[in-house]
């Protein structure tokens, strides 16, 4: 049998890339203070710098659907969250979408994509392709970055959709912005 | 149950609970999960600092969560069934890490579906104890309400602000209640109770 172990890091492939702070710098620029997520590689750094703002209430769940109601309950209550997830999230959140739908809260889901770029990983594969169509069928406006110099304009319009224009909108990180997950053996 | 619950006092009425909790209502701001927790609420009154849940099962707590951040001087209610309770068991533990002084979880648990015809659920005959799971999630204050008494107590608390989250189980009799129905308009409810907090509708 060979046993892989995952590498300490999931973006062990490129240097540091400045879009994870360009996501803070938006988010904190738009007054949003608490962030709801399920941990994934590619969000470790945004997570991190969230986590380390006396202003931001980082809230880790124990799935994602409960993000989808708490940032609900935050924003009836006058403040702005946004949804940390990895693309497998999407899928856990179907139901709870119809919260966001039925009373139109507006939503901000940031997802990192797994299972569409390198992906070593095959279980990874049914969910990545179908995030885009399970966020559309449940009315959600997806936009995606895929060049780390689209990353803040597209989260930057999206937040403005969302708590401006009450949009529920998610912005697909494409797995091409954050690498393929390296397993070493 | 069995005869070696002989000495347990009978269910409580779960109207009477819920109205003795609403009776002296000032700043509260209450969420009630879908099925008979929304009905019990709106049978104690209808108020603008209610919202009602007619889906999202499982979400109830943790909306109920991101209101009491938002509002961390406001005391807020979450009022769920045990059902909705056991689909966001999670959320419990999500509670735990972030000990909001705010929020009390109301669970009325009659260990029954009651809103698809009363399939027994987990915690029937007191197989899944939901104040204990609250506990072992880190939740430092639970109740387990058997008593008017203890009810009254109930009441007092989730007035106001604790040390921390509170997590109350109240054990209530089966029987089906008639439906006191609440507005199902998820748009006006939001826009109410933001009006209610001084809030725009959007």
């Amino acid at each position: 049998m060979t046993t892989f172990v995952a590498g300490d890091s999931e973006t062990v492939e490129q240097p540091r890339a400045s879009w994870p702070r360009e996501i803070y710098d938006v988010l904190r620029s738009m007054d949003v203070t608490i962030a709801a997520y399920v941990p994934d590689g590619g969000h470790a750094e945004l997570i991190q710098r969230l986590h380390d703002d006396p202003a931001v209430t980082a809230v880790p769940l124990t799935t994602e659907e409960e993000g989808v109601a708490l940032v609900s309950g935050a924003w009836i209550g006058g403040r702005r969250g946004v949804l940390l997830m990895q693309s497998s999230g999407v899928g856990n959140c179907v139901n709870m979408l119809s919260l966001v739908k039925t009373c139109r809260f507006p939503l901000l889901a940031l997802v990192t994509m797994r299972g569409e770029w390198g992906e070593f990983n095959p279980w990874q594969v049914p969910m990545g392709s179908a995030t885009q169509q399970a966020l559309e069928l449940m009315d959600v406006k997806v936009f995606r970055a895929s060049d780390p110099s689209e990353v803040a304009p597209t989260v930057e319009a999206a937040t403005r959709m969302a708590f401006l224009g009450g949009t529920p909108v998610a912005v697909l990180l494409s797995q091409k912005l954050i690498g393929a997950k390296v397993f070493t053996k | 149950m069995t005869g070696g619950d002989m000495a347990a006092p009978p269910a409580l009425d779960r109207r009477a609970v819920v109205l003795e909790i609403m009776r002296g209502r000032r700043d509260l701001l209450v969420v009630a999960s879908l099925g008979s927790p929304t009905y019990d609420l709106a049978a104690a009154g209808d108020h603008e600092r209610n919202f009602y849940l007619w889906g999202a099962m499982g979400g109830a707590t943790t909306f109920g969560l991101g209101l009491a951040l938002a509002q961390p001087e406001v005391p807020v209610l979450v009022l769920v069934g045990d059902g909705e309770c056991l689909m966001g068991l999670g959320a419990l533990a999500t509670i735990a890490v972030q000990r909001p002084a705010n929020l009390s979880v109301v669970v009325l648990d009659n260990g029954l579906y009651g809103e698809t015809g009363a399939q027994r659920s987990h915690t029937s005959g007191g197989l899944t104890d939901l104040a204990q799971v609250a506990r072992a999630c880190g939740i430092a204050e639970t109740m387990r309400i058997e008593t008017e008494a203890q009810v009254k107590e109930l009441a007092e608390r989730v007035g106001r602000l604790g040390a921390g989250p509170l997590v109350a189980v109240v054990r209530i009799g089966g029987e089906e209640k008639p439906r006191c129905i609440p507005s199902r308009d998820g748009v006006a409810l939001k826009a109410r109770m933001r009006r209610a907090l001084g809030l725009d509708s959007m």
